[in-house]
């Protein structure tokens, strides 16, 4: 399977990102930020990081860059986008998905593992995964996901919501929740189901001396998912 | 303008230092002449009061590939690669404007890692603040711990350990020390030698701005009540624009073009140029039109001030401009030619066609001040007599949960969540622990790196406590299975200019050296942070040491947490019940005075390497070095890393419980082991002449002291992990 990356000039977990995709199996290339094309793929990755600096609202500058236009174009024809963290935040600036990220609700950037509880298994994503609760890794000072009443009646009935942050055991009351987001909402996908943003960074936890494995269950079945 | 000796003064030179100035030049200095000699000449940059002493520093040994005098020290580890680090002092910014002063410390120091042409793998902080009572500490504390992952998280380079302690002594002064690894190959590693004739001197990285001018004069003096005017020359920095300058430079390093490379710090394109002439015996010309401004009508004198940050100086090949500018503009940064090299050992400024400055380079560093200044020696104190039926009215549980709550001791998960310290993906050892460790990409090597340092030891006794600070560095690498190699050191204190001030500085880098040369474990790098007082109220002196050690296989790493249950809990090293100077006697029996604990060289050694060969045989399951608090403390927070519990079985021994279990001599480590390797364990011990206490074995979820008194896990947490969160809501 042909995955690539997108590497903004800011971006930083792009290279995590091609070592996990390439540890699963993937064929992973990076792409420029300022190349018009993508290459051939079965999924593009926006990685973590501060793709133009984030001095503005984070992820706006990146949305407009050069290679978002195919990006874009790809996610619309049906190709599997994700974003991860600052990924995320580029996809809800470009559109891709909605709603908006907005600062942590206390105000401070969080680096630290966290649970999330997988409710939505109709998407490529998730898809088969035999685990309801995984562990994953946060690092973000804008992960505080929100969006209208209207807009989240509208995410709720189309089953758009991907991952919930939650206790080990899958309780996702509001103590747990890290960062603010309404509903405790850790990912959310596109109508079609063909795009996911998520604040946590799987690519961080693909190896037992690191924060956990868990990441690796993802990327396994992600990979499967597509073949 | 006309230069006179009042003008000079106002720059922060003395009296005869104007009057050497115009001897070596044998002319009065124009305004950009002047100000490039304050900027050159201040303590910051020459060191005209450390030098003579920083010499006997020792700075040699079989892994040391560059010891100081350049951006940052290189060591040998092994298959080729080497690690480049350094820590440097932010302090006097960070209390003017704590977020940038902070933020701006942290760049600094990574950029003087990858001039050297190495990508920065891990960041450490070693930040100190006044009493928890002093109104203005929250704030400092939250600014700089705000402006230290501002940038380091947006640089994507992870933040692994840290040290955060509050005294009364920092109250006018905070210190804020960074320090940066990065990992390079050993025939990719670049210097800021300039060498050969007519070569390019281009200028890469933001524009030059009026911020942060004569902030390294700035730097050294004291404050006094009109602090605030001095916001203006503190910088402002730009963590994406580092990072674009980051992946910019490390491009243009992999092909052959670049000669020296020098990054613009303190004093910025002054000392940086002067620095890349000096090195490499030869003159620089520079035409400062062509320096790329981000204000209007810059004079030469701000130009060459300037304290812009992320901002680098490089000597090309000559005709490799083309290949330069091409990498620059693909990461979007400003690329000049500003000069050349030339033989005239002189750096000659140009302005509008007018040559507007002309210095012989030696005047400036070889022949800048330097100082042997009066020091006053220290005596040790006299122990303190302590009432021993005092011990009797202590209950250990209470005692315990005094000190585990304590700012100096509690734990800073508040802190180091805020930074990024997972990202490269290659952490595996996060802060809390007693080393950070992360991976050499790709390889079964790691790298342990931890900060340390004790400025109460130091302050009742410099030479003990300078040693102690290099032990404790020591025992955290060996803790988690790293062979120590070298260290860093940044030396925070007060007015040089003062004789116990002086006194506290050559002791303690006495006490460095001392402890340095024993261990072999030399200094690589490092700075000096003098002034660091307010209205006449000095700091305590606070050497930082930052040390770095290798475990050569990853696998192999040990953490602190407790592992199993039935597992045996030893004390290595003798337990003598040193009280003075200990946090019980400092915070519980509110006594001050008295000796540090001794440092004995020799247990250091031996005990250290003794456990990192228990480690390489696998007997040991989990380690941790016994420092504040003593042993009792070290034991909760192994119990509460594990979530388990310990049944303690006290040594039989003359000195007290309290004693035993407080006190804070120095060379001690606890370790657990497998009761099937005891005998072996034991056998190895002894053989090595190195003294153990068996102290107890591990249980479930409970440290039971004796049948009175138990702690659950829960509790030893909670006394541990609220303090601070609650103190900074």
């Amino acid at each position: 399977m042909k995955s690539s990356v997108i590497t903004f000039p800011g971006s930083n977990c792009d290279r995590d990102m091609d070592v996990a995709l390439t540890k699963f199996g993937f064929k992973n290339k990076m792409v420029w930020h300022n190349d018009q094309e993508l290459p051939k793929s079965d999924l593009i990755v926006l990685p973590g990081g501060f793709s133009y600096g984030d001095y503005l609202r984070c992820g706006s500058m990146a949305s407009k860059s050069k290679i978002m236009n195919s990006v874009i174009n790809f996610a619309k024809s049906g190709g599997l986008v994700m974003g991860i963290c600052n990924g995320f935040q580029i996809l809800v600036e470009s559109g891709l998905v909605p709603g908006v990220l907005l600062r942590n609700k206390y105000l401070q950037f969080i680096c630290k593992n966290i649970h999330v509880k997988v409710d939505n298994k109709e998407n490529t994503f998730f898809k088969n995964l035999d685990k309801k609760v995984l562990e994953f890794h946060i690092a973000h000072n804008e992960g505080n996901y929100f969006c209208t009443n209207d807009q989240l009646k509208e995410i709720e009935d189309n089953n758009q919501i991907a991952i919930y942050y939650c206790d080990q055991n899958g309780n996702t009351d509001d103590q747990i929740n890290p960062n603010g987001s309404i509903k405790n909402i850790a990912g959310i996908l596109n109508k079609e189901k063909n795009v996911l943003g998520m604040m946590p960074h799987p690519e961080r936890m693909i190896d037992q001396s690191l924060s956990g494995e868990d990441g690796s269950i993802f990327f396994k079945n992600l990979l499967n998912n597509i073949k | 303008m006309l230069v006179n000796e009042k003008i000079a003064i106002e720059h922060g030179l003395k009296s005869d230092e104007y009057k050497k100035i115009c001897k070596l030049l044998k002319r009065t200095p124009n305004i950009t002449e002047l100000g490039i000699f304050s900027a050159m000449w201040n303590e910051h940059c020459s060191y005209k009061s450390s030098r003579i002493h920083l010499k006997k520093l020792h700075t040699k040994g079989k892994k040391v590939i560059q010891g100081p005098g350049e951006n940052a020290g290189v060591i040998d580890i092994e298959d080729g690669d080497a690690i480049v680090f350094k820590i440097e002092s932010h302090n006097h910014p960070s209390f003017i404007e704590p977020y940038q002063g902070a933020a701006t410390g942290v760049g600094g120091i990574m950029r003087d890692v990858f001039t050297m042409g190495a990508r920065p793998i891990a960041n450490l902080n070693s930040i100190h603040f006044g009493s928890t009572q002093n109104k203005k500490t929250k704030n400092l504390l939250r600014g700089v711990v705000h402006g230290i992952g501002g940038y380091g998280n947006c640089m994507g380079v992870p933040t692994i350990a840290g040290q955060t302690s509050f005294d009364r002594s920092y109250n006018g002064n905070i210190l804020v020390n960074a320090m940066t690894l990065g990992l390079v190959k050993k025939d990719k590693i670049f210097y800021s030698k300039a060498a050969g004739l007519n070569k390019p001197v281009i200028y890469v990285g933001s524009k030059t701005g009026r911020d942060g001018i004569h902030g390294a004069s700035m730097a050294s003096t004291s404050f006094d009540e009109k602090i605030e005017e001095k916001k203006p020359t503190v910088q402002v920095g730009d963590p994406f624009t580092e990072k674009l300058l980051l992946e910019a430079c490390l491009e243009l390093m992999s092909g052959d073009s670049i000669i020296a490379i020098q990054d613009m710090g303190a004093a910025g394109l002054t000392s940086s140029s002067i620095e890349m002439a000096s090195k490499g015996n030869l003159g620089i010309e520079i035409n400062l039109n062509k320096v790329p401004c981000r204000e209007a009508k810059m004079t030469p004198y701000e130009i060459m001030l300037s304290e812009s940050q992320e901002r680098m100086l490089i000597v090309l090949e000559s005709g490799k401009e083309e290949i330069a500018k091409k990498i620059f503009d693909k990461w979007n940064l400003d690329f000049a030619v500003i000069g050349k090299t030339t033989n005239t050992k002189n750096i000659e400024l140009f302005f509008d066609n007018k040559q507007v400055a002309n210095i012989p380079v030696n005047t400036l560093v070889e022949n800048s001040p330097m100082y042997d200044r009066k020091w006053k020696k220290s005596k040790l104190p006299k122990k303190n007599k302590i009432d021993k039926t005092i011990f009797k009215s202590l209950k250990i549980k209470d005692t315990l949960k005094k000190i585990l709550s304590s700012p100096n001791v509690c734990s800073k998960e508040w802190i180091w969540q805020q930074y990024d310290h997972t990202v490269m993906g290659d952490t595996i050892q996060k802060p809390g622990g007693d080393s950070g460790v992360v991976r050499v990409h790709k390889t079964e090597k790691a790298i342990a790196a931890t900060v340390d340092s004790s400025a109460t030891y130091c302050w009742a006794h410099p030479l003990t406590g300078g040693k102690q600070v290099v032990c404790e560095t020591w025992r955290n690498l060996i803790s988690v299975g790293a062979k120590p190699i070298a260290v860093t050191n940044c030396l925070n204190f007060g007015s040089p200019e003062k004789e116990e001030n002086m006194g506290e500085f050559v002791e303690c880098v006495q006490g460095i050296s001392e402890a340095c040369k024993y261990l072999d474990y030399p200094v690589v790098s490092g700075n000096v942070s003098f002034y660091n007082e307010t209205k006449d109220i000095g700091i305590k002196p606070t050497p930082t040491v930052g040390g770095v050690g290798l475990i050569k296989d990853y696998k192999k790493m040990i953490t602190m947490d407790f592992k199993e249950i039935e597992n045996i809990v030893l004390v290595i090293g003798k337990t003598e019940g040193h009280i003075d100077q200990s946090l019980l006697s400092r915070i519980i029996l509110n006594e001050n005075n008295g000796p540090p604990p001794e440092v004995n060289l020799f247990n250091e050694k031996n005990n250290g390497l003794t456990l990192l060969n228990l480690i390489e045989k696998n007997f040991i399951k989990s380690a941790h070095d016994v420092s504040l608090g003593g042993i009792i403390t070290a034991i909760s927070k192994m119990c509460i890393k594990g979530n388990k519990g310990i049944q303690i079985k006290k040594p039989k021994f003359l000195i007290n419980e309290i004693e035993y279990f407080f006190a804070e001599d120095q060379g001690r480590f606890l370790i657990e082991i497998n009761p099937k390797d005891l005998k072996e364990v034991s056998k190895i011990l002894d053989k090595n002449s190195v003294h153990y206490d068996e102290i107890g074995k591990i249980i479930d979820k409970e440290m039971i002291i004796d049948q009175k008194t138990k702690l659950t896990i829960d509790e030893l947490k909670s006394y541990n992990t609220n303090w601070l969160k609650g103190y900074m809501v």
